[in-house]
């Protein structure tokens, strides 16, 4: 049984209350990813809680920042944050910020906000660690979205040219992005043949069944960079919110905040 | 300031249809109608910057006038070396909107706080900046824009920002604008934090002179020296980073001219904004509010 199961619902009741209490936005982002995350940091990767930062821990970086909260939340659940730290979400004063940050945040190991910039930073970490034979995964999360940006395909080339299998790209691909559904603005359809193409060795899932997660995250690549295509919903688990664009910027207000709590808790 | 920029953008947009209006998947609700109205003029390119602002020298090198919407650095430093070597190199008409002005967007991090694009944009020869405090400043930046050849920038506050320019009154947006007047002390402004500077003076009993300085690049430097006579010293208050912004610019015109004036520069003092919140609280965190302009101006 993977602890992921009983922790995703958690994890986004964690994120309503964030984002409602903020006022904050992208909610329909962090639930796209909110089992993924939980995966990852519940049962794939090996860190030492009590020792953060020792060297040969695997390292988990979110490319799309602005679905944060869900990283909070995830660490809130596994006793990494506190709930202060997570009531102080986007509040003044914080060093939560709307999109995911380092600074200050135990557990979250480099801060995003410009899309197209964590999976180059993961590319490094993974190639940097394969020059010193050092242990230890670099997990990757980009946006579908975020796929427009030329830099993920910059990596994606580094990364096979070194036969980086220490590296793993998450695709969260929910078909959406900012202005409305992707196949309106820059289609991607057969995105695992182009990650195939571009010599990853690559697997799609879905992306809301943990054990499915698991399974794409520990198999075995050896000589070859790891790409999950995860198909996700944008806005899981809330059913007005899901493949709604609205919720990409939407604060749940009362009436909706409601609702949203009581999908989360039956 | 946001919409009406937009607004005239659509306006103008209507009977000129050469302008494009290209956006980096981003104005949910902000370009709908043009967008709707107008779909032969409108492109969302996705989330490319870089890819985006090149095809802009691209389209403007056809005859279009290609006015680029994203927010924060987006358009800016994400695609600094297209902007420089596609565009203004070749003297494009390609117009930068960038919504978000210095910590418009407080709490989304500081990915997204705009702090050195002044710095950065009015590096660059041939691109006009602009840094319109309200409305008014936001209509007649776009008209300037508009109107000139070339590479122009604009950085936009998200909404809600007080009018500073009583409805009707005319003002040139080239010069610096008298704002409020006052007797003893002189602060120059640009952009929406000019509200702080208008709240200081009412905390000082009006003892100070305040300019709202829109239009930063080409700055107008005869304007600036006019109004500093009689001054020993100036202050300057922006949102935005003290090196490479307005204070920086004025220093610049008082140390050519070898002036006996000091400049007091108020902005984010070369540090990133790590901590989150809305604008007003990281204005007063980073020492930018009424209140550190009322300190500074009683020390001695
Ligand atoms: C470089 C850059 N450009 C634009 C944005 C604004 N932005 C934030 S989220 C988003 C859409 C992202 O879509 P996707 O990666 O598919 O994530 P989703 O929210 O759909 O899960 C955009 C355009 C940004 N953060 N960074």
């Amino acid at each position: 049984m993977l602890i992921s199961n009983i922790l995703t619902q958690r994890v986004r009741q964690d994120v309503l209350e964030m984002i409602f209490n903020a006022k904050a936005s992208h909610i329909g982002s962090a639930f796209s990813i909110a089992d993924i995350v939980s995966v990852l940091y519940a049962d794939v990767m090996k860190y030492d809680k009590n020792n953060y930062k020792r060297e040969d821990r695997d390292v988990f970086i979110l490319s799309k920042g602005h679905a944060g909260s869900a990283v909070y939340a995830v660490l809130y659940e596994l006793g990494i944050l506190t709930k202060d730290e997570i009531n102080s979400y986007c509040k003044n004063g914080s060093n939560l910020s709307g999109h995911v940050s380092s600074k200050g945040v135990e557990g979250v190991e480099f801060s995003t906000g410009s899309l197209g910039h964590g999976i180059s930073v993961a590319c490094g970490m993974a190639f940097a660690r394969k020059r010193d034979a050092k242990k230890g995964n670099v997990y990757v999360l980009v946006g579908d979205g975020e796929c427009n940006e030329g830099s993920v395909w910059e990596a994606a080339m580094f990364a096979n040219q070194h036969g980086l299998d220490n590296l793993c790209v998450i695709v969260d691909c929910n078909k959406m992005q900012a202005m409305g559904n992707s196949k309106d603005i820059i289609d991607l359809p057969e995105i695992s043949k182009i990650w195939s193409a571009f010599g990853w060795n690559t697997v799609e899932i879905n992306g809301h069944d943990c054990e499915q997660i698991y399974k794409a995250l520990t198999m075995p690549h050896k000589g070859k960079p790891l790409c999950v295509i995860a198909n996700t919903i944008k806005g899981k688990g809330v059913s007005f919110m899901e493949g709604n664009i609205l919720w990409h910027y939407r604060n749940p207000d009362g009436e909706a905040y409601n609702k949203a709590k009581k999908e989360l808790t039956d | 300031m946001r919409n009406a920029f937009i607004e005239k953008l659509y306006n103008a947009a209507k009977s000129d249809k050469n302008i494009m209006l290209v956006t980096g998947d981003l104005g949910f609700g902000v370009l709908d109608k043009f967008a709707r109205e107008l779909p032969q003029q409108f492109v969302n390119a996705g989330i490319s910057e870089q890819n985006m602002m090149g095809m802009a020298a691209g389209m403007a090198k056809e005859g279009k006038k290609v006015f680029i919407y994203s927010i924060a650095n987006f358009p800016t430093m994400r695609c600094l070396e297209q902007i420089r070597n596609d565009c203004a190199y070749n003297d494009l008409n390609v117009k930068i909107i960038s919504v978000g002005a210095g910590f418009s967007y407080g709490y989304l991090g500081m990915s997204h706080h705009i702090t050195e694009d002044i710095a950065v944009m009015s590096a660059l020869p041939g691109v006009d900046v602009y840094s319109p405090a309200d409305k008014a400043e936001a209509e007649k930046s776009f008209d300037a824009m508009l109107n000139k050849q070339g590479v122009a920038y604009v950085r936009l506050g998200k909404g809600k920002e007080n009018d500073i320019h009583p409805e009707g009154t005319e003002f040139d947006i080239s010069k610096p604008c008298l704002i409020k007047d006052g007797d003893k002390e002189l602060v120059l402004t640009t952009g929406a934090i000019i509200e702080e500077a208008i709240s200081a003076r009412e905390k000082l009993g009006g003892d100070l002179k305040v300019y709202s300085v829109c239009r930063l690049k080409p700055i107008d430097k005869e304007a600036i020296l006019d109004i500093l006579k009689g001054y020993k010293r100036v202050f300057t208050l922006e949102e935005h980073s003290v090196i490479g912004g307005l204070g920086s610019i004025v220093g610049n015109i008082i140390a050519e001219e070898g002036l006996p004036v000091k400049v007091v520069k108020l902005g984010l003092k070369d540090i990133y904004s790590s901590k989150v919140g809305d604008q007003k609280y990281l204005r007063k965190l980073y020492g930018m509010d009424s209140d550190a302009l009322v300190t500074e101006v009683l020390k001695k």
